[in-house]
């Protein structure tokens, strides 16, 4: 638990442990318990989170099939990797990529199916992605891309994966990674809008003015880039606990922080923070055998995201000022952005002094 | 108190931008030099409280300094936590200057 029970009853709050909210009356603002107990609320924080999304194509028993999203579901996949285990790793998203890092730095032989034609289709441009996945091939993780899974028969001791294309992968685990689904039953049932989450407004707000969200259960509007978003992030997660709460207590501010992304994988980082999209011009920034930046501008010349892959001594500053570049809108040159001698400390500094 | 604990030059003071960090390591242990924006010198464990991550590699940022991973802070004045998921000071080294060198006690 990552609070003390001794430090929630000094801040004065009520933790129920095994219990489960059933639903929500919001005519009476109470939230009825398992058990039938009512609990009253003038503000309701919904944060319900995320589960794996699970494949329908899955031969029975469901069960065997390995996901992560859990401390215990880290444990209990760590226990079983090992020189002669065969892993196949079904997604090649954040989860799948840290998992087939770990397994093959543990010996085990690692293969890779990914339905989309390249890496890390939703948050990482492709030429971050290339670079990853060169990483993995260096290290032994077999990728196979364009490869469409029609079943899986799990076994006690091997399983099979069977690819639309005829294709047969046999391992001793399976681990599904193929994305989150918002836990979003609860708010529906209260009658909550939803969209790719609960429905929120910029303050965090759901549909009832008197419910919030926060973390990977909600999306939410963002203004630097216009549209609606859901992310699973930690960071998000803890940045947005705290916005919805300030706002709970009637602070009506908006939520503008920069969406923040990391993943390890072997002894490299990759640090992104704000959103890649297709219509965005990229700049890349090498930095020798060390790593290498990537950033995006918008059409009319802000600074929208950043990413870097390498060592984290020679990626995590020059993202970070990156973060804070977008999160102030400024449009540096892309000579500059380009140019390793450079620090982008130097430049949001150049920046800020000019406003 | 004298116990055992000695002045070890850590790194030339004006190799310190303001603002800026510097690893140091001695006796197998690992630490970080940060030069405030005021000018003056701290010392601190080098390792992030939260995980084994070098501070070195974060920013400054007034008066704290944040770790580069998750973002922990921490007030380098007295080495207090202040952002989670760090939640545990870092420990401080008495600092001195003597010519261009930056000493810490050890």
């Amino acid at each position: 638990m990552l609070v003390t029970h001794e430090r929630l009853a000094e801040l004065g709050i009520l933790y129920l442990e095994g219990t489960s909210v059933e639903s929500i009356d919001r005519a009476a603002h109470a939230v009825i318990l398992s058990g039938g107990t009512r609990l009253g609320y003038e503000r309701l924080l919904l944060a319900t989170g995320a589960r794996p999304r699970i494949m329908n194509k899955t031969v029975e028993p469901k069960s065997r099939i390995t996901t992560l999203r859990t401390y215990a579901d880290a444990v209990a996949i760590r226990s079983t990797l090992g020189p002669q285990c065969k892993v196949l790793v079904i997604g090649g998203g954040f989860i799948g990529l840290e998992v087939a890092a770990s397994a093959v730095t543990k010996g085990a032989s690692v293969t890779v199916l990914e339905a989309g034609p390249r890496l890390l289709m939703r948050a990482v441009p492709a030429l971050m992605a290339d670079l990853i996945r060169a990483k993995h091939e260096r290290s032994g993780v077999r990728i196979v891309t364009g490869a469409n899974v029609k079943c899986i028969d799990v076994n006690e001791s091997c399983s099979a994966v069977f690819l639309e294309d005829g294709r047969k992968h046999f391992a001793n685990i399976v681990l599904v990674g193929i994305g989150a689904v918002p836990n979003v039953e609860l708010a529906q049932a209260a009658g909550l809008a939803t969209d790719n989450g609960i429905m929120l407004d910029e303050t965090l707000a759901t549909s009832d003015p008197d419910i919030f969200a926060a973390g990977d259960c909600c999306s939410f509007p963002h203004r630097l880039y216009g549209e609606r978003i859901r992310l699973e992030a930690w960071r998000n997660a803890r940045e947005q606990g705290a916005a919805a709460a300030a706002n709970m207590l009637g602070a009506e501010r908006p939520y503008i922080k920069v969406p923040w992304f990391w993943s390890d994988q072997y002894d490299e980082t990759l640090q992104i923070a704000g959103l890649f999209r297709e219509q965005d011009a990229l700049i890349p920034r090498v930095l020798g055998p060390r790593g290498q930046l990537l950033f995006c501008l918008a059409a009319d010349g802000r600074l929208v995201a950043a990413a870097g892959f390498g060592s984290l001594g020679a990626i995590a500053k020059e993202v970070r000022f990156a973060e804070g570049m977008i999160a102030q809108g400024f449009a540096p040159k892309p000579e500059a952005l380009a140019n390793p001698s450079i620090s982008l400390k130097l430049l949001s500094s150049q920046h800020r002094s000019s406003l | 108190m004298t116990n055992g604990l000695e002045w070890v030059a850590a790194c030339d003071a004006d190799a310190l931008q303001p603002e800026e960090l510097r690893r140091f390591d001695y006796g197998g242990r690992t630490f970080v030099i940060v030069r405030s924006s005021e000018g003056d010198y701290f010392a601190l464990d080098g390792h992030c409280s939260h995980e084994k991550v070098h501070l070195a590699d974060g920013i400054v940022d007034g008066h704290i300094i944040e770790c580069p991973k998750h973002f922990g802070t921490f007030d380098y004045r007295t080495g207090e936590a202040r952002a989670l998921p760090a939640c545990v000071d870092l420990r401080r080294y008495e600092v001195k200057i003597d010519g261009n060198e930056v000493f810490i006690r050890l």
